[in-house]
């Protein structure tokens, strides 16, 4: 017994670079499926405070572009304005609306009621050079943000809300190879899974659209809605490359992000009041299994 | 004693600071991006106990991963880093020195000695750190790619800031 007890005081280092090992190496494999990520994400409030307080210092060099893209998207939406002002002076339906801007198209369902509502936060934090990206923004619970909630920038596609804080949240990007998005080609509404083989930080990849369907380079790729997070035809981005595997059923289709995840500092957040119910019903389906 | 507790505590702020607020932005040719914030562990003094040197890597792996969202992925490194920095310095110095002069800097050693210190905890942190975060050996090559072009910046910077600020 007194040997025992000299030989872990003399070893004591060992067992304790054995016990912190073990523990971060299991804290890597649960934090795998990035659902289970609960704790010490950068939403905590003394990641948050510093990045909220550095994040202007790097944001500057990127405000010139950040202005133009919101006064596009300004332009954009007065126009939409316009229109659907338009209809309900004539009460006919204006095409416009549903082609040009599915921000405004798609917000209701056919009740006419509005499901998605949008909210401004602003960005951080933000990475692309790891395999796995996420952006931290400064709203958090406190301020209505909920897991779950979708992300976009000037209409387009960022990612999905995983952890809230108190006053921050942690956004998981499509620059992230644990998070598959379904996506659409526009033109013919084939739609396939969005993920991201963590190489270019410009480029995504589309999967699983299959060999018969004709692809083009140059299609715009559109958010399905499926998950209910994003409203159906928010823009992805654009099909750079296409190739057909030898003996593959299925086409491998680069994406060229709509979104320059390098200059991201402004972003809204959608949130989907009918959210609740529907995965309610799918949880429904699920136990009938 | 409180003097080198204040000084470490000082780098240890630093240098995490540096690595999360600035060089996590910095991504050259799409792929090269540095972790500077080792430099904590290259600097701490011959005789921290190993212990420490283990609860230290474990510590600053987590301020790290806290805040870049890779919960465990820098602490499993550091930790090793911690454990093994004690048996690589047996090898690459002499009882001499070590016993002369208090920690491993580039004033009191030479920049050759230096670099290839830095070199090699940097070479051995990025492999794993690159290898962990993929999670997977899909792509290994493209991994590998990565981890040395990382490791040469981050080495670089290392030795370069040595020059910069603690040139006594």
């Amino acid at each position: 017994m007194r040997n025992l007890f000299r030989l872990i005081l003399r070893y004591h280092y060992v067992f304790l670079f054995l016990i912190l090992e073990i523990f971060s190496l299991s804290m890597v494999v649960s934090y795998n499926n990035f659902q289970q990520a609960k704790f010490l994400t950068s939403s905590n409030g003394i990641s948050g405070y510093f990045f909220e307080n550095f994040a202007g210092v790097f944001q500057v060099f990127d405000l010139k572009k950040a202005n133009t893209e919101l006064a596009e998207e300004n332009a954009e939406l007065r126009t939409a304005l316009q229109h659907y002002q338009l209809r309900s002076a004539n009460n006919s339906k204006s095409s416009y609306l549903t082609e040009r801007n599915p921000l405004i198209a798609m917000t209701r369902d056919s009740l006419n009621k509005i499901v998605y509502f949008f909210t401004t936060a602003r960005v951080i934090n933000n990475s692309v050079n790891q395999r796995h990206n996420f952006l931290t923004l400064n709203k958090g619970r406190n301020q209505g943000v909920k897991a779950d909630m979708g992300v976009v920038s000037a209409g387009r596609v960022v990612g999905l809300v995983t952890n809230v804080g108190d006053n921050y949240s942690t956004v998981i990007s499509i620059l992230n190879e644990r998070w598959k998005l379904s996506a659409k080609i526009k033109r013919n509404d084939f739609f396939g899974s969005l993920s991201w083989n963590g190489r270019d930080y410009r480029k995504v990849q589309l999967n699983e659209i299959p060999y018969h369907v004709p692809v083009q380079n140059g299609d715009t790729v559109v958010t399905t809605g499926f998950s209910g997070s994003f409203p159906e035809g928010l823009e992805i981005g654009i099909v750079s490359e296409y190739t057909l595997g030898s003996g593959s059923n299925f086409y491998k289709i680069d994406v060229d992000l709509a979104v320059d995840f390098r200059s991201i500092v402004q972003v809204a957040l959608v949130e989907n009041r009918q959210l609740k119910e529907i995965n309610k019903l799918e949880s429904l389906n699920n136990d009938g299994k | 004693m409180v003097n080198n507790l204040l000084k470490y505590s000082l780098i240890f702020i630093v240098s995490v600071l540096l690595q999360v607020l600035v060089l996590n932005h910095i991504l050259i040719f799409r792929m090269i991006s540095p972790f500077y914030y080792l430099i904590f562990l290259l600097l701490l003094p011959y005789d921290t106990p190993r212990a420490m040197l283990i609860f230290l890597g474990f510590i600053l792996g987590l301020s790290i991963d806290a805040f870049t969202n890779t919960l465990g992925v820098h602490a499993a490194v550091c930790v090793l880093i911690g454990f093994v920095r004690p048996a690589i310095l047996n090898k690459i110095s002499t009882r001499e020195t070590r016993e002369s002069v208090s920690a491993p800097r580039i004033s009191t050693m030479s920049l050759n000695w230096f670099i290839s210190y830095t070199a090699i905890f940097v070479t051995i942190h990025h492999l794993l750190l690159f290898m962990l975060e993929a999670f997977t050996f899909q792509g290994f090559f493209f991994t590998l790619i990565r981890a040395i072009f990382s490791g040469i910046l981050s080495v670089t910077l290392i030795v370069i800031s040595q020059f910069l600020f603690f040139r006594k």
